[in-house]
């Protein structure tokens, strides 16, 4: 159970997070869209404290962080407790596939070199990369590090997983697989909290759509009702316009 | 003009090699020292540990801001007077502390900057997956930054190299000393020297070809 209540966040002048109130059940797929810079992303990276926030608190099972007064294992722990997915990939350059996987395994949780190894190895098979385990990141196209990615995550057995803009920095011939790999994660019923402009997948796999705009959660749905029957008139007019012509999101229907 | 003694040349050479292996020796235990005292103080300096800071910054002022020869004076003739158990301090050592300390100063700037020049990315991925800031700059930043900074970090070598050759001012019999003491007895010096000269040339040029494989290596992971 992940709990955040009144989560605030400031660039200098400018509220970027307004308060947040958000429960997420566990196993539950919550996607978050929204116009850009209304502060998605950022919630996303102030529940792993990336971004600090201002003001909240965050629970995560039993353990609960208070923004002003968070100690650094706390955020720590914070930290191990979720797994974060990065819309520019972030793998380790200086690492393999399978070394990217292994690290977190080896270096932060403890496990024996052995046992992560196999561990990496079974994942790389379920992303499809069993192939490419001693290829560093440079040596792979986007789509490919991404699922070493989304792999890296998956083998953290987080909590609760963040996934920040996943595919919006891929060339869309890549964007099918990395759709396809988050679909298979997704079955697995784990805690997910998405930020994506794909809306076909938000319908696909969510279970709760929330919709952000201005620091501040206006909406939020299953997603049956939250395309079909829009309730406030911002999410209306974002709907429209992502669905519409020219909109910045890819069409749906597509991947 | 005089011509050479190329024979006196010839015959001086393995006199003179015989003094690589202690010249290499100070190098080599200077280098390994300076790279760790380094890396410390760089760390330190991207972190900015209250208080610690200032002194670090006063260190790399000092030992940046001042010859290398005045600092080996300092630490031959300083140190048995500050540290009781360094009466004795031989030239060799007061050299390597010397080159140490010296080399350190200018090799935690650039590491430093090869610390920041890792993308943020690395940085946020490594706290992402949990780890502690040491085990993010072990594991993560400092590998990266190495390759960064190592064309650098190789070039302040081989300055070391050579810098070695002032311990011939603290009366240590190195490659420089053993050219003089040759030359005192055949008035040679001319030659003797240029025995040396291209003896060092030698040792760089060795190392500017370990250069190119090491930044081969440090670069394998980051091609295609």
């Amino acid at each position: 159970m992940i709990s955040v209540r009144g989560l605030t966040k400031r660039f200098g002048d400018t509220t970027v997070l307004d308060g947040i109130d958000l429960d997420v059940r566990e196993g539950e797929r919550v996607v978050i869209v929204g116009p850009s810079g209304t502060g998605k992303s950022t919630l996303l990276r102030c529940l792993n404290f990336l971004d600090r926030p201002d003001a909240g608190t965050i629970t995560i099972g039993d353990l609960t962080v208070e923004a002003g007064r968070a100690t650094p294992a706390q955020v720590l722990a914070l930290r191990r407790r979720t797994a974060f997915v990065f819309q520019n990939y972030a793998l380790f350059a200086n690492r393999t596939a399978l070394g990217n996987i292994t690290e977190a395994l080896v270096h932060v949780q403890g496990r024996p070199k052995a046992e992560a190894r196999a561990r990496a190895e079974a994942i790389l098979r379920e992303i499809g990369l069993a192939d490419r385990a001693g290829s560093y990141p440079a040596a792979l196209s986007g789509g490919q590090q991404q699922r070493v990615g989304i792999g890296r995550a998956m083998a953290l057995e987080a909590e609760l997983m963040l996934f920040d803009e996943p595919t919006s920095a891929l060339d869309p011939e890549w964007v099918g697989e990395v759709l396809d790999l988050m679909r298979r994660v997704a079955r697995q019923r784990r805690t997910m909290l998405i930020v994506t402009h794909e809306m076909q997948f938000a319908r696909e796999i969510a279970d709760r759509v929330i919709f952000m705009e201005g620091g501040r959660i206006v909406e939020e749905a299953p997603p049956e009702r939250f395309f079909a029957a829009p309730q406030d008139p911002r999410t209306r007019r974002f709907l429209a316009r992502v669905s519409g012509g020219g909109s910045p999101a890819r069409p749906a229907g597509r991947a | 003009m005089q011509g050479l003694d190329i024979g006196y040349m010839w015959g001086l050479v393995p006199v003179i090699l015989g003094y690589v292996p202690l010249t290499l020796g100070m190098a080599l235990a200077g280098m390994a020292c300076a790279l760790v005292l380094a890396c410390l103080l760089a760390v330190e300096r991207v972190a900015r540990v209250p208080v610690l800071d200032r002194a670090v910054v006063l260190f790399i002022s000092f030992f940046r801001g001042t010859p290398l020869l005045v600092q080996l004076f300092l630490f031959y003739y300083g140190l048995p007077r500050l540290v009781p158990f360094l009466v004795n301090i031989d030239g060799v050592t007061a050299a390597v502390i010397g080159l140490t300390l010296h080399f350190s100063a200018y090799m935690a700037e650039s590491i430093r900057a090869a610390i920041l020049g890792v993308d943020r990315s690395q940085w946020e991925a490594a706290r992402a997956v949990g780890m502690s800031e040491g085990v993010m700059m072990t594991r993560i930043i400092l590998p990266q930054a190495a390759r960064i900074a190592a064309p650098t970090l190789v070039n302040y070598f081989i300055d070391m190299v050579k810098s070695t050759s002032l311990a011939f001012t603290l009366g240590v019999t190195e490659m420089m000393g053993a050219a003089q003491k040759e030359a005192a007895g055949s008035f040679l010096y001319f030659e003797a020297f240029l025995v040396v000269a291209v003896i060092y040339w030698g040792i760089v040029e060795a190392f500017s070809f370990l250069q190119r494989r090491l930044e081969h290596r440090l670069g394998r992971a980051y091609s295609r």
